[in-house]
């Protein structure tokens, strides 16, 4: 009888212990937690919010009624969105941008720091390095602005000097065929001295001692570059692939709805270009919460199995 | 053979320099065309050659988009906004990094998880439409402000430097009685300055170059940052289309208001630039990418 009371008694003071250090340590702590708070509010606020706003997808969002009380419809936003048209088109759209821009965009920084490396005198270096940095301080607004007032086809610049050496004016902000590459330079012009940063450190910090080791054996420039330098910065270039990736279908939403008008509609409408005319201008709430869902699900997915792809070949990953 | 080894790699090196060279140039010649523009007399630019170093000065366009209000009143939301905006994110960052740094903190791994995952995922424009219209944030400033309070990819930086700092530090802090908050503000940041530097330009430059938000969310004309009113003045063909201009008879081409107006949009972020750039290269390495 003892015995178990003693038992009990044991097990009691245990449990009031571990409960005593575990509020103890809160309590310790707790100048922390007071920090999380502002963020934490933020995060539920801005981001999870909207997550939970994705529900209208699914529903006859009418602002009067709101959440709650609003006609469910169930997938009948998504099936409408599949069946029309524009949904092949978008598609395409997004899909094409996307992979251009992985393709000629997102090699350009890694190349840039490459021949940036290959530079030895300082001065030079630097200076290259910060006017390539510039664009990277401009708007979209401001790059759109002076895209512009050097393409437009009434005074721009490349056009006044086409036209007085008696050659035919070009419309590059109207014409649809030169809308893609438009974007492509565009956001090169912008972003590829700026990616360099990045790289340029992993290059930093490569070391050195490869570098004279293969001296010692002779290699020239190029097999240093080829054997040293680029597997070094490789697990830099995977991360940023996979980030990349990420924002693979994000293609440059306000660029786009900077330069599309009209007549390049046809090519340079995305789901989020769509999302934002359709439905903050037109009101068509609940059906383009379920575009922005569709678009938001793919790149979810681009994510997680590039992840798994680079894991798959032995890198680390973003988690 | 070493001796065309040596001729291929100075031949390469020429041509690097080239290449690298004019890669700069194209970098910011078609800024430096649109600044030397705005100060080009409308007259000569009307005729429109390609003008980088100018013959004459005038002041012309900056006099008239000065004389109308709208451009002043713009630069000054923007200013604001930049200034109490990039504050805001500085200190919502660290003050949500630092206890994240905390290895036996609890529920850490959980919050990680969280922020991590609204990188990968997003409700969309118009969910995030719809809370700031519900929080009655519609048409005010907090509604540029308050949205993009912390950037998670920054705070991951954030919170990995932190970690990276010697425990001694906060520890014998805490011995001599210090609470956490003290040891953030007091032994922490002013160690942090490179990086806190470089937040600063980060953050700095999103909220003024940022145009999206205030067409979203501002209707009030009088509200619009710098951005909205030069894509306004660059989509319309007439330049500043408000009354009061048109009432004085100013009649100015449009372009050099256009050129104008770039300029101003730009300048000012590309002054702070040089002062925080020692800081910066620096800062940028210390957090890494790794989550």
């Amino acid at each position: 009888m003892i015995v178990i009371k003693m038992r009990e008694v044991l097990r009691e003071t245990n449990y009031t212990r571990i409960s005593n250090s575990y509020c103890k340590s809160i309590y310790k702590e707790r100048w922390m937690y007071i920090m999380l708070i502002p963020g934490i509010i933020y995060f539920l606020l801005f981001k999870y919010g909207p997550m939970f706003g994705l529900v209208m997808a699914f529903e006859n969002y009418q602002p009067y009624l709101g959440f709650i009380n609003s006609e469910w419809v169930g997938f009948e936003h998504f099936i409408r969105f599949f069946n029309e048209p524009a949904f092949w088109l978008l598609f395409k759209n997004t899909l094409i941008l996307a992979i251009l821009n992985v393709v000629f965009f997102f090699p350009t920084p890694i190349l840039l720091s490459l021949l940036l490396n290959e530079i030895h005198i300082t001065w030079f270096k630097r200076l290259s390095q910060t006017l390539i940095y510039i664009p990277h301080f401009l708007s979209w607004v401001v790059i759109a602005a002076i895209t512009y007032t050097f393409m437009t086809v009434d005074g721009g610049i490349v056009n006044n000097y086409l036209t007085s050496n008696g050659l035919e004016s070009i419309s590059v902000l109207t014409n649809p065929t030169a809308f893609r590459p438009m974007i492509l330079i565009q956001v090169i012009w912008k972003e590829a001295g700026w990616g360099t940063i990045i790289f340029l450190a992993a290059i930093t910090g490569i070391d050195p001692e490869l570098y004279s080791a293969a001296d010692v054996d002779g290699a020239g420039r190029l097999r240093k570059l080829w054997h040293i330098t680029l597997p070094g910065i490789r697990s830099t270039i995977i991360i940023m692939l996979i980030l990349r990736m990420g924002a693979f279908l994000n293609t440059g939403f306000e660029q786009l709805l900077l330069m599309v008008n009209a007549l390049n509609r046809e090519v340079g409408e995305v789901f989020d270009t769509y999302v934002y005319t359709v439905g903050v201008q037109q009101g068509q709430f609940s059906y383009t919460a379920a575009v922005g869902f569709f678009k938001s699900f793919v790149s979810l997915l681009l994510i997680i199995s590039t992840n798994n792809l680079a894991k798959m070949f032995g890198e680390e990953g973003i988690y | 053979m070493a001796l065309i080894r040596s001729l291929v790699s100075r031949l390469f090196d020429i041509f690097n320099y080239i290449l690298l060279g004019t890669i700069s140039l194209t970098a910011v010649l078609p800024f430096v065309y649109v600044i030397v523009a705005s100060f080009t007399p409308p007259e000569i630019l009307a005729k429109n050659q390609f003008i980088l170093i100018p013959k004459e000065i005038s002041f012309e366009a900056y006099e008239y988009i000065f004389s109308t209000s709208t451009i002043t009143r713009a630069l000054l939301v923007s200013i604001s906004i930049t200034i109490i905006g990039t504050f805001f994110n500085i200190i919502m960052t660290v003050l949500m990094a630092y206890p994240l740094a905390y290895k036996p903190l609890k529920g850490r791994k959980i919050l990680l998880f969280m922020i991590t995952f609204t990188m990968m995922f997003s409700g969309g424009i118009i969910p995030s439409y719809m809370v700031i219209q519900k929080l009655g944030l519609m048409n005010s400033y907090a509604a540029l402000i308050l949205p993009s309070s912390i950037s998670a990819f920054n705070l991951i930086i954030f919170k990995n430097f932190f970690q990276g700092l010697p425990n001694e530090l906060s520890e014998s802090a805490k011995i001599d009685g210090c609470n956490d908050l003290f040891i953030l503000f007091r032994i922490i940041l002013p160690i942090s300055l490179p990086l806190i530097a470089t937040f600063v330009i980060m953050y700095g430059v999103a909220h003024w170059n940022s145009w999206f938000g205030a067409v979203l969310y501002m209707n009030d004309s009088k509200k619009w940052p710098i951005q909205v009113v030069l894509r306004q003045i660059i989509t319309s063909a007439s330049g500043i289309g408000d009354s009061e201009s048109t009432e004085m008879g100013i009649i100015v081409p449009p372009q050099s208001v256009r050129m104008c107006t770039i300029t101003i949009a730009t300048v000012p972020i590309l002054c702070i630039y040089p002062f925080l750039q020692k800081y910066f290269t620096k800062g940028l390495m210390i957090g890494s990418v790794k989550g």
